[in-house]
């Protein structure tokens, strides 16, 4: 009888996931060929959301290219502008003020804490817990808040400039910020205490979408998804920027590399996150936001009006740009998903010659399919949450 | 022929009032749940009740939505599941006793719809072919989401439903009888008595067994909306996915009252038998009414004077007004009643319908508080994978349910 099954001839169920399916967030898509509901085989595609942000980067100055880095990861948006800032600053060789390398690291953590935050949330709303992820948003929306007090956008931040910030905090962002961690923690504890010994949860996330460590490095993981495989690899740590060095954290790692391990190191980040702020707030002193090398900071207003340098320098910023040396720079920032890299050529021109972005999740993407290959529709589910595969990101 | 028509009437239409009513109770229990203020924005003529008027908005809207057809659907197939599914949903009430049996000139009159000796047999039966309406959604669709969702729903309903009658079968033991009118009166009124003390294992395994068969989360995974969009109704649209929704809800309340009826003694009235009910049935008018005017009074003070943060000029202003002043009208109109004409002796037939009507409320308690644990977990746990669900099914919930069989058969031998 068994023969004879064998011999049947028949064809396996292709499945479509996406690209406008409920748990593809963004606009990522996956082919699956199936047994039942196990997924034989899967081919996951990209670029739906590609909107040419390199080529886009070659005919604009580099000022004109921060709020484009802004649609990168719109989940934390502001962590792509401080990296693309970054990678120019070091091309030309700025030093930044104090205030504002604080600064930085402050707007970076909380945007660290808020795309982890819908990472986590929405990974569990697609394991079935829609309640967790109204706990998260409420507090999302009060550092959006924040946000939105400081530049004036909640998504389309572009808050940085080369060689400082578009403008200082505003009176009582310190105290704001305190409130808005503590209701983080509160909310953190909450969802851990929903999931953290339900059955269910631990059954559907542990030993779900594993990728070892060695996998995950030959793949080019970084940022969360490498930690829980057991990697202690953050750029903060080890190559600091911005005196990452000088504040007291930990890196968190997980052991096994399974979602229930990037849902748990994405938890404990939040509250090293939190440490990070507190030290950062504590550092906040008084001075200027924006660097006095007179290549990138626009002239102050008076000298403008009566000083023909200021007006001639303050008129070449604007027009040309800001015009790095001629050369090229790979910089890399740790971002919310792991290592975001841009390498940027330049010709010595106002607008680059070439901007090459490096993100995070477009490695881990391409490891989905093994990932999911084997495991059920549901798994594949709840591993693209814990992945956090931003499409803006991916397709840039 | 007028008492028949009348039961067979009034339980549809309770049933069908009570719809709407955990459609607002699971936006607003989930909104609360989720510290957020649910629905508040539909209103008529500044009514919002709560938003209570969403679910008619819903309707509404429902009604006039365009009826898409898949063009390669099976029509036939794709046309019936929605009926099936809701006429199944409808029937199982009809054999779910209400109240204690009327005693008349004419014989004694049980209320339920029909009066089976094999009540929850013609339960499980019709209950099965719940599943049929399924399996056709997700087949007729011509989807594979569809065709996925009915294939993990009729798999999960046919392995449940074994778990479901082991269950009951414990109580069946007990009572000796499958008929739900004997069930309750089995039970008595007293407390300890009810089966959810004498058979907690059962009453678990039950529970979680309707669960299931509801397709209720944690075990939602035929219309799972992350995995598979919205499962077996996909495709469905306008009123045909309206009655799929509204059978959801009407499964929940079977299910409730089932779990009710089997477990928490029915329509009995805690520590307040038939025979106590219609001896004091006087008093017990007497004081219902004054307590329900108090509390009218109460609600509706509480409406009048409350301020209101809604926009000046805006209808919704003058709703509390619009509740708040009738209901305290009414509530002072009945106190005033009661106190000047004192309690009136009520005749046989009257203190009968006043202690089936006390009991029905009682047992429309009993389903709500159900229908509300329904909610409850729904807005509380993740939902399952398929293998565990299966796993949990066959290696845990039917083995438990055959101990729990075998220990009851031993214990009624026994004593």
């Amino acid at each position: 009888m068994t023969a004879e099954i064998d011999q049947l001839k028949a064809k396996p169920t292709v499945l479509n996931l996406g690209p406008s399916h409920p748990a593809m967030h963004g606009t990522l898509r996956l082919y699956c060929e199936l047994d039942g509901e196990i997924i034989v085989k899967a081919i996951p595609e990209f670029g739906y959301l590609h909107r040419g942000f390199e080529k886009h980067c070659e005919n604009s100055t580099y000022t004109q290219c921060i709020p484009y880095t802004d649609r990168l990861n719109y989940v934390s948006a502001m962590m792509n502008n401080v990296g693309f800032c970054k990678a120019v600053e070091e091309l030309m060789d700025i030093e930044l003020p104090e205030r504002v390398q604080v600064i930085r690291v402050i707007i970076c953590e909380i945007n660290r804490i808020i795309d982890h935050l819908v990472c986590t949330g929405t990974n569990i709303v697609d394991i079935g817990a829609l309640t967790n992820f109204w706990y998260y948003f409420n507090v999302r929306e009060k550092f959006y808040n924040i946000i939105e007090k400081l530049c004036g956008a909640r998504l389309t931040t572009a808050y940085t400039r080369i060689g400082g910030l578009m403008r200082d905090v505003y009176d009582g962002f310190e105290a704001e910020v305190r409130a808005c961690l503590k209701e983080m923690l509160d909310a953190l504890d909450d969802v851990s205490g929903l999931i953290g010994k339900n059955r269910i949860f631990l059954n559907r996330t542990i030993d779900v979408g594993v990728i070892s460590a060695e996998k995950a490095l030959s793949f080019g993981f970084t940022g969360p998804c490498l930690r829980a495989s057991g990697v202690p690899f953050d750029v903060r740590k080890d190559t600091p920027y911005y005196d990452y060095e000088n504040y007291d954290w930990d890196v968190a790692v997980g052991e096994h590399g399974d979602t229930y391990d990037r849902v748990v190191v994405r938890f404990e980040e939040m509250r090293q996150s939190t440490r990070i702020i507190e030290q950062a707030l504590a550092k906040l002193k008084p001075g200027p936001i924006m660097t006095d090398d007179k290549r990138a900071a626009l002239p102050p207003k008076e000298e403008v009006y009566t000083n023909i340098e200021a007006l001639m320098n303050h008129f070449k910023i604007i027009y040309e740009g800001v015009r790095p040396p001629e050369g090229e720079i790979y910089s890399a920032t740790e971002a919310a998903n792991g290592e975001l890299g841009f390498f940027i050529v330049s010709d010595g021109t106002g607008t680059p010659y070439r901007v090459k972005c490096r993100p995070p999740c477009f490695p881990i993407y391409q490891a989905y399919a093994s990932m999911c290959e084997g495991g059920m529709i549901s798994d594949a589910i709840a591993i693209l949450g814990g992945l956090n595969v931003v499409a803006g990101e991916l397709d840039r | 022929m007028t008492a028949t028509l009348l039961k067979i009437f009034v339980p549809f239409g309770v049933i069908m009032q009570i719809v709407p009513v955990l459609i607002w109770l699971e936006r607003k229990g989930a909104a609360y749940i989720q510290d957020r203020r649910g629905p508040n924005r539909a209103s008529i003529a500044g009514v919002r009740l709560g938003g209570l008027i969403h679910s008619l908005a819903d309707v509404v809207k429902l009604i006039f939505k365009e009826d898409i057809w898949p063009t390669q659907a099976n029509r036939l197939i794709y046309a019936l599941a929605p009926f099936i599914a809701m006429s199944v949903a409808c029937v199982t009430f009809a054999v779910i006793p209400w109240a204690a049996p009327l005693n008349l000139s004419s014989g004694t009159m049980s209320l339920q719809a029909l009066d089976f000796n094999t009540g929850i047999l013609f339960i499980f039966a019709i209950a099965s072919i719940g599943v049929y309406g399924i399996m056709m959604a997700g087949w007729g669709s011509n989807n594979k989401f569809s065709l996925l969702g009915g294939l993990r729903a009729s798999a999960q309903m046919v392995s449940y439903e074994l778990t479901l009658s082991l269950s009951v079968v414990g109580v069946l033991m007990l009572a000796g009888s499958v008929e739900l009118g004997s069930i309750v009166a089995d039970q008595g009124s007293e407390v300890w008595t009810w089966n959810l003390v004498r058979q907690p294992l059962g009453f678990i395994l039950f529970v979680v067994a309707a669960f299931a068969e509801t397709n209720r989360t944690p075990f939602d995974l035929a219309e799972a909306e992350a995995e598979l969009v919205a499962g077996y109704h996909t495709e469905y649209s306008s009123l045909k996915f309206a009655l799929f929704f509204m059978a959801e809800y009407v499964n929940m309340i079977i299910a409730s009252a089932l779990m009710a009826t089997l477990f928490l003694g029915g329509w009995q009235v805690p520590f307040a038998g038939t025979e106590f009910l219609r001896d004091h049935a006087s008093n017990i008018f007497y004081y219902g009414l004054l307590a329900f005017g108090l509390f009218s009074i109460l609600v509706g003070g509480f409406l009048a004077l409350r301020r209101t943060k809604v926009p000046w000029k805006d209808a919704r202003r003058f709703e509390g007004k619009i509740l708040g002043i009738p209901a305290l009208v009414v509530g002072i109109g009945l106190i005033f009643w009661q106190f000047t004409q004192g309690p009136v002796v009520l005749g046989t037939l009257g203190s009968q319908a006043t202690a089936a009507i006390l009991q029905f409320s009682v047992f429309l308690g009993k389903i709500l508080f159900f229908c509300w644990v329904f909610i409850w977990v729904r807005w509380t746990l993740p939902r399952f994978r398929y293998d565990q669900l299966m796993a949990l099914g066959w290696k845990v919930m039917l083995p438990l349910a055959l101990i729990n069989l075998v220990v009851t058969a031993v214990a009624v031998l026994i004593l």
